[in-house]
């Protein structure tokens, strides 16, 4: 419980730190680049988040799921703001985020979003470089549908973006 | 005020029902991994709609004017507008988006074609939106620009893939040019809300056909000259389409008033 009125905003990044995506529950909202801020004012605690895609349906869960998680901590005065402005690139997700992506199953992000050379997209299960790709979108608005020619293994590659 | 919120919404519109249109593909696409990707276009689009529906009904909200007279998708005066009321409970005449998008679906080809044609044209809009003065509109399109430009290599792809393709595809390709042609024109004539507030869509004109000419040239496909160009769809003048894809999507909240899902 929160017992001094002066609150921290590190205590609240600790906090948010456990706020994981739906879809990909190995990766935290920090690990995704997704938490952009928090903002302390007396008691009013502003979050302030940034969608990945337009009209990824987990963001309004991951709004949901951040509030549960403040209030849980005895937290009240809670707001969480998204802003489109800059727009979110994979350029910001972590080195330990795709190292659990990896792990996970889905090949991540490799180059910079801004970067237009081939892309090399290895296989999350044989390590192998020799894959394929099946479709850009894939089951999810951040991933495509790659398939490895080695051990044949289709996988999800979340895209540079 | 009024010509912005107008402009808002005539993107608004034009995203949802273009979304709301590809949506119909779903579980019917031709192949899995299409039936995928044509959804998850459909995805995109509905979110970019919702930003602007979100934009709308804040400034519809915050402008006194707003609070005194029904306001657009609002229950009465004084009511709250929210993204909700302006795309389920406006009517088919307040409904500003270009004819285009609300073209039946027809065969896969043709489908194809309208998200072309439209994608092409988006994508040069956004290019300029992302740098105009209004920030929030400008962060809309700097956002969304980067998910049109995948549905602008999707889209093209299969149009090069149909075009040139076999006799069987290239003539529904040739019919679905002469479907939905008409319908382009529309996009690059100012409707008095673009001309209030300095937005010339003609402007994009010339680099829109140079894409077109350019990708129908390889696809092996005609590209149509002189034809006679529909308009309407931007100052609420429908083809009679748009009253049957409101009458799904609006069914549950004419039918159940302010249902909850």
């Amino acid at each position: 419980m929160v017992t001094t009125t002066t609150i921290d905003k590190a205590s609240i990044l600790g906090i948010l730190e456990t706020v994981t995506d739906p879809e990909i529950p190995v990766l935290t909202i920090t690990d995704l680049g997704i938490l952009r801020d928090v903002v302390i004012n007396g008691e009013n605690i502003n979050v302030i988040i940034t969608p990945t895609y337009n009209g990824c349906p987990a963001m309004d869960m991951i709004a949901m799921n951040i509030r549960m998680a403040l209030l849980e901590h005895g937290y009240k005065n809670i707001t969480v703001t998204s802003v489109l402005s800059p727009a979110w690139t994979t350029d910001w997700m972590t080195e330990e985020g795709k190292q659990k992506l990896k792990e996970y199953g889905i090949a991540p992000p490799v180059t910079r979003s801004d970067d237009p050379s081939d892309r090399e997209i290895e296989c999350p299960q044989c390590h192998s470089t020799n894959t394929r790709l099946i479709s850009e979108f894939g089951s999810t608005a951040c991933k495509a549908l790659y398939q490895c020619n080695d051990c044949k293994e289709p996988f999800d590659h979340f895209k540079c973006h | 005020m009024n010509a912005l919120i107008d402009y808002i919404l005539h993107l608004a519109d034009t995203t949802l029902i273009l979304s709301q249109r590809n949506s119909e593909w779903c579980g019917h696409g031709p192949i899995l991994e299409q039936d995928i990707a044509i959804t998850n276009i459909s995805l995109d689009l509905l979110g970019q709609s919702r930003n602007f529906y979100q934009y709308a009904a804040q400034l519809l909200n915050n402008s006194t004017e707003g609070n005194k007279t029904p306001s657009p998708g609002g229950e009465g005066v004084g009511a709250e507008v929210t993204e909700d009321s302006l795309a389920y409970l406006r009517k088919e005449r307040e409904y500003k988006n270009l004819l285009l998008v609300e073209q039946p679906n027809g065969d896969w080809g043709q489908t194809i074609l309208r998200q072309y044609l439209f994608s092409q044209y988006q994508y040069l809009l956004f290019e300029q939106l992302q740098h105009c003065s209004d920030e929030q509109l400008a962060a809309i399109a700097a956002k969304s620009i980067k998910e049109t430009r995948y549905h602008v290599r999707w889209s093209s792809e299969w149009v090069l893939r149909l075009g040139d393709g076999t006799g069987e595809s290239h003539a529904r390709m040739l019919k679905a040019i002469d479907e939905l042609w008409r319908y382009t024109g529309e996009m690059f004539m100012p409707a008095s809300y673009e001309n209030s507030l300095n937005i010339d869509p003609a402007s994009l004109k010339k680099a829109w056909e140079e894409k077109i000419n350019a990708l129908f040239t390889e696809a092996s496909l005609p590209v149509p000259e002189k034809v006679f160009m529909q308009s309407g769809g931007k100052t609420g003048t429908h083809t009679e389409h748009l009253g049957f894809i409101l009458t799904e999507l609006q069914y549950m909240q004419r039918a159940y008033p302010n249902c909850e899902w």
